[in-house]
């Protein structure tokens, strides 16, 4: 099956063709946030790390940033640094460019005498950039292109039952057209690892599963935190879902059923084809940002209570099973599937629906969240600033 | 039309209400197996309905599967939740092959 996106010189291709404007730090994200409002069709991400870290964390950051570079959706990139960082900018650019063929340019704001300087030379840059990505025309891609991340977030008793399941069908269908879905959220495999192992590929695969659970729990234990403390939220509870067990056994029902070929560390690219995992936080924001980072180019995100969650490099396709959610944050929410709930509607003709919008989103409809300009991210972090 | 409550797995010991239940209500599970309890609590929407007298300590199952252990007694048709049921330890090692 095809869709129409854009072509990239080095792998798969795009469904968005966004300009980057791509901070190396959290000092410079202000000043990439006013060239990318200067600039019609360019984007911006706030980054909170990238300094004064440990470095495990550096080594995380610098995968996100790299990887949001190296996303299919990014035509190019015009990176904003300050110049005192752990990574410059010029050490990032050429990171990136060793990877890739795409327009990457980079400035500091101490090189180049504060924000207003800077922001107008990047400004300069990245209107080309736009002007040169408008050039480039959407043409027929395989779907088997497709990473779809997967995401579920202020979950409810509705979310195990009915979107997350239609949203398994989902996935089931796009690996058979050669595509690929990234299932994440770690801490949500709690009390069904031993159920979503049994997808695994062969032993390795299987015993990575059970592993990555295992060391989530003994990381948090070394700090002297449980994640039985965060796990179900107050949400969750509310919305009838009492255990981390609970919330897991529904959360995992959106990985639909076919073989887990990998498990990737956070913000990985995938070296296979199929259904992927990668080991991220259960923190919505910060899973979607390493799926992005791992190349993602669409996010399918199941809620229960209602989230207005967006990144800017990737559309995120909020689905509710939730009717009353659904009328309650129609501006949030994109697909109601709450007539599985009813019964007016199978498991079968919900996941139809879905596929059918992340089809119209791949070519080139716009989400909610893409509308209203959204752009959420946040860097996980193994231990604290230094 | 009663009030239904979603029954997903024959070994299950909760159905869920999805539109709530009050007391005195007639509950029927639709899903994998039909049948009916008594509501004997206010069950808010999303939330569980025991199926059963459950003893402290029980395990107690939805999906099939288990998910957390009763803190105190339920009776059936009372509400099964966070403040009476909790969740415990894996046991990782087992799991490896």
């Amino acid at each position: 099956m095809n869709y129409m996106g854009y072509k990239r010189a080095e792998g798969r291709s795009g469904i968005r063709n966004h300009v980057l404007i791509l901070p190396t730090c959290g000092c410079a994200s202000e000043t990439a946030r006013m060239v990318a409002s200067q600039v019609q069709g360019s984007i911006n991400v706030i980054i909170n790390t990238g300094c004064a870290d440990v470095q495990a964390n550096t080594d995380l950051t610098q995968r996100v940033l790299t990887g949001f570079a190296l996303n299919p959706n990014v035509f190019a990139v015009v990176i904003i640094g300050l110049g005192c960082e752990t990574v410059g900018h010029r050490e990032l650019q050429q990171k990136i460019q060793s990877e890739t063929s795409k327009p990457v340019c980079s400035f500091g704001i101490q090189e180049e005498g504060g924000t207003l300087k800077t922001a107008a030379k990047a400004a300069a840059q990245a209107r080309l950039f736009v002007q040169q990505a408008s050039m480039q025309q959407r043409v027929p891609c395989d779907l088997g292109d497709i990473l779809l991340g997967l995401e579920c977030g202020g979950s409810d008793a509705t979310s195990g039952v009915a979107a997350n399941p239609a949203l398994g069908l989902v996935c089931d269908r796009l690996i058979d057209e050669g595509g690929s879905s990234m299932l994440s959220e770690t801490i949500e495999f709690i009390g069904a690892e031993h159920i979503l192992a049994k997808r695994a590929i062969d032993k390795t695969v299987h015993n990575q599963i059970i592993q990555i659970c295992k060391e989530y729990e003994e990381h948090l234990a070394s700090a002297g935190q449980s994640c039985r403390a965060g796990q179900p939220t107050p949400g969750n509870k509310e919305g009838g879902l009492s255990t981390l067990e609970e919330k897991s056994l529904g959360c995992i029902k959106k990985g639909g059923s076919r073989p887990i070929v990998e498990v990737l560390q956070e913000a990985m690219r995938p070296t296979k084809h199929g259904a992927i995992i990668m080991d991220t936080p259960g923190y919505d924001i910060a899973s979607i940002t390493s799926m992005v980072a791992g190349g993602c180019q669409l996010v399918a995100f199941t809620t229960g209570r209602g989230t207005p969650t967006g990144i800017a490099l990737a559309p995120v396709i909020k689905i509710t099973a939730n009717k009353q959610t659904y009328r309650n944050m129609e501006d949030n929410m994109d697909i109601d599937v709450s007539s599985i709930i009813d019964g007016t509607q199978s498991l079968q003709q919900g996941a139809d629906t879905i596929f059918d919008e992340m089809l119209a989103v791949a070519n080139g409809k716009i989400t909610k969240a893409e509308a209203f300009g959204f752009s959420d991210v946040c860097i996980d972090h193994v231990c604290r600033f230094v | 039309m009663g009030v239904k409550a979603l029954l997903l797995d024959e070994k299950d010991t909760v159905a869920t209400c999805m539109d709530g239940a009050g007391e005195g209500d007639v509950v029927t599970c639709i899903g994998t197996a039909s049948r009916q309890v008594l509501c004997v609590q206010a069950i808010p929407p999303c939330h569980k309905i025991a199926l059963k007298d459950m003893q402290e300590n029980e395990d107690v199952y939805k999906y099939g599967q288990v998910i957390g252990r009763t803190t105190q007694v339920i009776r059936e048709g009372a509400l099964v939740w966070h403040e009476n049921l909790v969740g415990f330890e894996r046991d990782y090692e087992t799991e490896l092959l």
